[in-house]
């Protein structure tokens, strides 16, 4: 009896801390973990800015498996966290399970739709701002070669590939674009050794621009090039930085932008579809004092111009998976 | 030649063990800033404090369980099996081609079923390192981890091919309805209040006791567990006695990566309901630190499991309601580890010593 006691005194205490901690929003971070240079640390930077703009706190979590998805989106729901924002498509599938269960909760997911009347679907056109960093890596090559590097094979990585392509040959019809996925495995998103060998093989095959869309694989590949003197582009953050004056851009998706106007916006979360494109900021390229002096005038134009085209709908980028299939670019 | 009572080589040595593993954490924790003593509250209430840390924890131990149960019988016969992980995968297969590919009516027929199919698989993974021991002599210890990379390798090559559902990621389609186990939640509703909510605990927690009743009675009532043991204890002698070393490591082998396999019962079709990718997580490896804790002893393999169910849940409460970095928390469940397997000669050398002192006295 007493143990029973014990175990429910136990409970109440921890449904009151539990208690305590109404309406601070949640962030959950993929496997990837939240200092990845890439997907997750744009997420966390924009939970930062919050934190910091408003001297609110905020719940996170780094999962370490699978099992652990669905226990704590309903543990933070549960908390009285609101909203709760998730970063990747893999929690897709315990999100839609839980959805229903927390009515009053609100979440938001992002790169995935999942179709619950509380959750906000952040998606990302990212074939739009790979086209714009395609187009410059075309115009600033010479050899009239540039490659892509993938992470994991999946349509939404093929998707960066087919705007990378489209964009390249917008801006040179004779130029040659080749592209290579690291694997097949989610080992795919954290392999900088392999990343290193891709980048090497595609600058013997005469590439002298490579963009890198494979989270910590990137790593690798803008090492490798930086080291090989060729230019490189990076992904999701801007990575200028990672080596200055050898990154030529950085295809910017704006998860941070995405977390933070969630957090923002509160309890009170707008949901259903929410596109984060070029016309409203949510992808583009990183300049800044690291690149400035490689990209050239005519360059930065001509990517300005098609950016303006593509906000104002003259420009339609093709989406590799509206039909899984891309017009400039054989997998 | 016993030095110890056995009260203190089952109980106190693990014990000791475990204090001094919980002291480095605190150590650790406290390096970091943070108090080790809530931490420790935390870990016990979130895993321990409600029924829904229960479901969790005996979510775990039921994969520690068979994991341990697997690396255990395999020791008996003194074959190093570290190959559960690979095994578990393998059987996790054979758990989503039966569930997707047969129309079950039940439940309970599935779970007969994919029972069956878990064990098969795992136990035809175990095989092939088995034989090449029995029939070669190619290190068990080296052919079964290799095995568990070509698993792995084996469980991409369906998942990204015949297996896969629509969509961005590596997994099947969701097993049927007919084929979801009961969870707790499900078995204990008593009504007014909702016990073990949105646990994966489920129904094979039952089978993995019944398999610990069964592994005992195997080795300590049946005349195949005795010959398991004698050849384990002198390979010579057994031979001697008439007993076939190449029987004895096939059977051994085999009941092993069927345990091993079992355990798909519980995280593909009890909790996922799906095969995903790397759904093992680790816990062929845990069986290792599950088995040697519990000293081969299906009752210790018991315990240790339950143990290491309150570590993983009570782990990942820290990573929830901490600032307590992931990697510091796989710290922790390391040193238990360390303390309780591997060094085990560090406390069991002194208190050997000190109970001869007593013994003299």
């Amino acid at each position: 009896m007493t143990l029973l006691q014990k175990f429910l005194g136990a409970s109440a205490a921890l449904a009151l801390t539990a208690g305590a901690a109404v309406a601070d929003p949640a962030i959950l971070f993929d496997l990837g973990g939240k200092f990845d240079k890439s997907f997750n640390e744009s997420a966390y930077n924009g939970a930062e800015r919050w934190a910091a703009e408003t001297g609110g706190s905020y719940a996170e979590v780094e999962i370490q498996s699978d099992a652990q998805r669905e226990q704590a989106i309903r543990r933070f729901a549960e908390s009285g966290a609101n909203p709760i924002v998730m970063a990747g498509f893999s929690w897709a599938t315990p999100l839609g399970e839980v959805a229903a269960d927390y009515p009053d909760t609100k979440f938001a997911i992002i790169d995935m739709v999942v179709d619950a009347p509380n959750v906000r679907s952040v998606v990302f056109n990212e074939h739009e701002g790979s086209y714009l960093v395609g187009m410059m890596a075309a115009l600033s090559s010479e050899t009239g070669t540039v490659s892509f590097i993938g992470g994991m094979d999946i349509p939404l990585i093929r998707k960066f590939a087919c705007g990378y392509a489209q964009g390249a040959k917008a801006a040179n019809p004779g130029v040659t674009v080749i592209a290579n996925m690291t694997g097949t495995t989610p080992a795919a998103w954290n392999d900088p050794v392999k990343g290193s060998e891709l980048t090497l093989a595609q600058i013997s095959q005469g590439s002298d621009v490579v963009f890198a869309a494979a989270g910590g694989t990137g790593v690798g590949v803008l090492q490798t090039a930086a080291d090989e003197d060729i230019l490189s582009i990076g992904v999701d953050a801007n990575q200028n930085y990672l080596h200055p004056g050898e990154v030529l851009t950085s295809m910017l998706k704006r998860v941070d932008l995405a977390v933070y106007d969630a957090f923002t916006q509160g309890e009170d979360l707008e949901t259903g579809f929410n596109v984060m494109g070029i016309a409203n900021r949510g992808v583009g390229f990183a300049m800044d004092a690291n690149n400035e002096n490689l990209v050239d005038y005519g360059v930065l134009a001509a990517a300005y111009a098609a950016a303006d085209q593509i906000a104002a709908g003259d420009l339609a980028v093709h989406d590799y998976t509206s039909d899984e299939s891309c017009p400039a670019l054989d997998f | 030649m016993d030095v110890m009572p056995k009260w203190a080589d089952v109980i106190l040595i693990p014990l000791i063990s475990i204090l001094l593993a919980a002291l480095l954490s605190a150590l650790v924790i406290l390096a970091i800033g943070e108090n080790p003593w809530e931490a420790l509250k935390l870990m016990v209430n979130g895993a321990l404090g409600s029924t829904y840390g229960w479901g969790y924890t005996l979510y775990y131990a039921t994969n520690f369980i068979f994991t341990g149960l697997a690396v255990s019988i395999a020791f008996h016969a003194r074959m190093f099996n570290i190959g559960g992980e690979g095994q578990a995968l393998v059987g996790g297969l054979g758990v989503a081609i039966i569930c997707l590919f047969i129309p079950w009516p039940h439940w309970s027929l599935a779970l007969i079923g994919a029972t069956i199919g878990a064990a098969i698989f795992g136990a035809a993974w175990a095989a092939i390192p088995a034989f090449l021991q029995a029939k070669r002599g190619s290190h068990i210890v080296i052919t079964t981890i290799m095995f568990n990379f070509i698993a792995a390798a084996l469980l991409n090559y369906f998942l990204i091919g015949a297996l896969k559902a629509p969509g961005m990621e590596p997994a099947t389609p969701r097993f049927p309805e007919a084929t979801h186990l009961p969870s707790f939640q499900d078995m204990f509703n008593f009504g007014e209040t909702t016990l073990f909510r949105g646990a994966p605990a489920n129904i094979t927690f039952f089978v993995a006791l019944a398999a610990c009743v069964f592994l005992w009675a195997l080795i300590w009532r049946t005349r195949l567990g005795y010959e398991i043991r004698s050849f384990g204890h002198s390979e010579s002698a057994a031979k001697y006695a008439g007993i076939s070393p190449t029987k004895i490591i096939m059977v051994a082998m085999l009941i092993s990566g069927a345990l091993a396999g079992m355990m798909a019962i519980n995280n593909v079709q009890g909790e996922a309901e799906r095969l995903v990718l790397n759904a093992v997580e680790g816990a062929g490896f845990i069986g290792i630190a599950v088995a040697l804790m519990g000293r081969s002893h299906p009752f210790g393999v018991l315990l240790a499991a339950l143990l290491f169910g309150f570590l993983y849940q009570g782990g990942a409460e820290l990573a929830l309601w901490t600032s307590i970095p992931r990697e510091l928390i796989i710290v922790i469940q390391a040193l238990v580890i360390l303390f309780t397997g591997a060094l085990d000669n560090m406390v069991r050398m002194p208190l050997e010593r000190l109970f001869l002192a007593m013994r003299r006295a």
